[in-house]
């Protein structure tokens, strides 16, 4: 059974419903699975729990899913950048889940992983902490953390194989490998697909175990958010 | 006279020492690594998955697949590291990173931390903030002695919510540097011509000599 699908929408399909928890790899607009939040947006599913570092920013990213309405609650560390998500969530449109990064990290780590919880420092001692156990391990105070999964996971990777063995470039990689195993179907899109015996198997990031489906994406954008450049010699 | 922004990142500077892995916030506190000295090697690390992390790019240079956690662009080096975001925090978490120095709203005697929310306004996030103080070695702030509204942030108790509890061990300001040793805050340095009633005029905490 092949995984390599021909369009993003064909990928999709089977995968995504209404009131599903979605998990979209990046760090801001860095490593984002462009053409997947494209066909997420085109397939009108609704009600959406996203799992996602960041909301986008308006017009780009999670934020186009934002326009359409179609996510009611997030779980993130940081969304900062966006107006859109402001403006829903203070009339109380959409739900928000604030995780600190790290713990957002190692839930999703741990969700992949087959560990239900954990315990972290992180948040001990502040609002974080209100509602969740708590456990003191050699006298410093320590909070449960639950593992996450999601239904569906769209990852970003700059090389895969049909396989699904992904090799992600520089800092586009962030959230992409732990958001690959823990999605009950993870959707691999790539800049190039390749075969079998092409990538070097020494320098895979993410074994293709944890991949269902993947398609070569085209057209990335690829937008920066804070361009800032140095003079030369300085 | 109190220290300018320049001032003060150079004054921050000199907590980073020669070997140090070092964690830099979003704002004035990126602007220190522009002060570090030729003569001190200091590793910096993005927690959105980079260790050695450059300057800037020249204009026409910039990749957008490399970037820092402040979503600018930045340069690799040739000691440069990536990895994924657990990777990142399990380096921040474990105590690998020897320092960090972050941007604070308040902080009090006894080292707690309040930068990541004003009840009643919108949110941003805390982002990896409270990781890093949870699990960095050495916590150092920067920022105004007093906010924009004339109110004290080196205080005796946070009233805003904490991004850690007893976590801060220094804290640079405008003002001068301050350490925060037994619950208590003590005066490391002045800057030029600020006088010790100055700064206690100016904090709500008892400032000890």
């Amino acid at each position: 059974m092949s995984k390599v699908y021909l369009n993003c929408k064909e990928a999709l399909k089977g995968t995504a419903f209404d009131g599903m928890t979605l998990m979209c790899g990046g760090f801001g607009l860095c490593g984002i699975p462009e053409r997947m939040i494209d066909a997420l947006k085109e397939s009108k599913i609704k009600n959406i729990t996203a799992i996602s570092n960041n909301a986008g920013i308006d017009g780009a990213g999670l934020g186009l899913l934002l326009e359409t309405k179609q996510i009611s609650k997030m779980i993130s560390s940081y969304v900062g950048e966006n107006k859109i998500f402001a403006e829903q969530y203070l009339n109380g449109e959409i739900e928000l889940e604030f995780n600190p990064q790290g713990t957002l990290a190692e839930r999703i780590r741990a969700g992949g992983a087959g560990i239900p919880a954990f315990y972290t420092p992180t948040g001990a001692g502040t609002k974080i902490s209100e509602g969740k156990e708590s456990r003191k391990f050699e006298g410093r105070e320590y909070i449960m953390e639950k593992g996450l999964r999601a239904d569906l996971s769209i990852v970003k990777a700059w090389k895969g194989d049909t396989e699904g063995n992904l090799i992600y470039k520089k800092t586009a990689r962030n959230f992409n490998p732990l958001m690959a195993t823990a999605g009950n179907v993870t959707i691999a899109e790539v800049e190039y697909l390749v075969e079998p015996g092409e990538l070097n198997a020494d320098q895979i990031h993410t074994p293709g175990i944890f991949i269902q489906r993947i398609i070569e994406g085209s057209h990335y954008d690829k937008r920066i958010e804070n361009l800032t450049t140095r003079k030369e010699n300085v | 006279m109190a220290w300018s922004r320049n001032e003060m990142c150079a004054r921050a500077a000199k907590e980073l020492k020669d070997g140090y892995y070092v964690n830099l916030g979003i704002g004035m506190p990126t602007l220190v690594a522009n002060h570090i000295p030729e003569d001190v090697k200091v590793i910096l690390q993005s927690e959105n998955g980079m260790l050695g992390m450059g300057p800037f790019p020249i204009e026409g240079e910039e990749d957008p697949d490399l970037i820092n956690a402040g979503k600018q662009t930045i340069t690799a080096l040739p000691i440069t590291s990536y990895f994924s975001s657990a990777d990142s925090f399990g380096m921040i978490r474990g105590g690998h990173i020897d320092l960090s120095i972050l941007g604070a709203m308040q902080v009090a005697q006894n080292g707690d931390l309040a930068n990541w929310m004003i009840p009643g306004k919108m949110i941003k996030g805390m982002g990896g903030a409270m990781d890093l103080v949870a699990g960095v070695k050495k916590v150092v702030i920067l920022m105004e002695h007093v906010a924009k509204d004339g109110s004290a942030k080196l205080v005796s108790n946070c009233t805003l919510p904490l991004t850690g509890a007893k976590v801060v061990d220094m804290v640079i300001s405008d003002l001068g540097v301050f350490e925060i040793i037994n619950e208590s805050v003590k005066v490391i340095e002045l800057a030029s011509n600020v006088t010790l009633e100055e700064v206690r005029d100016k904090s709500e905490v008892v400032i000890r000599p």
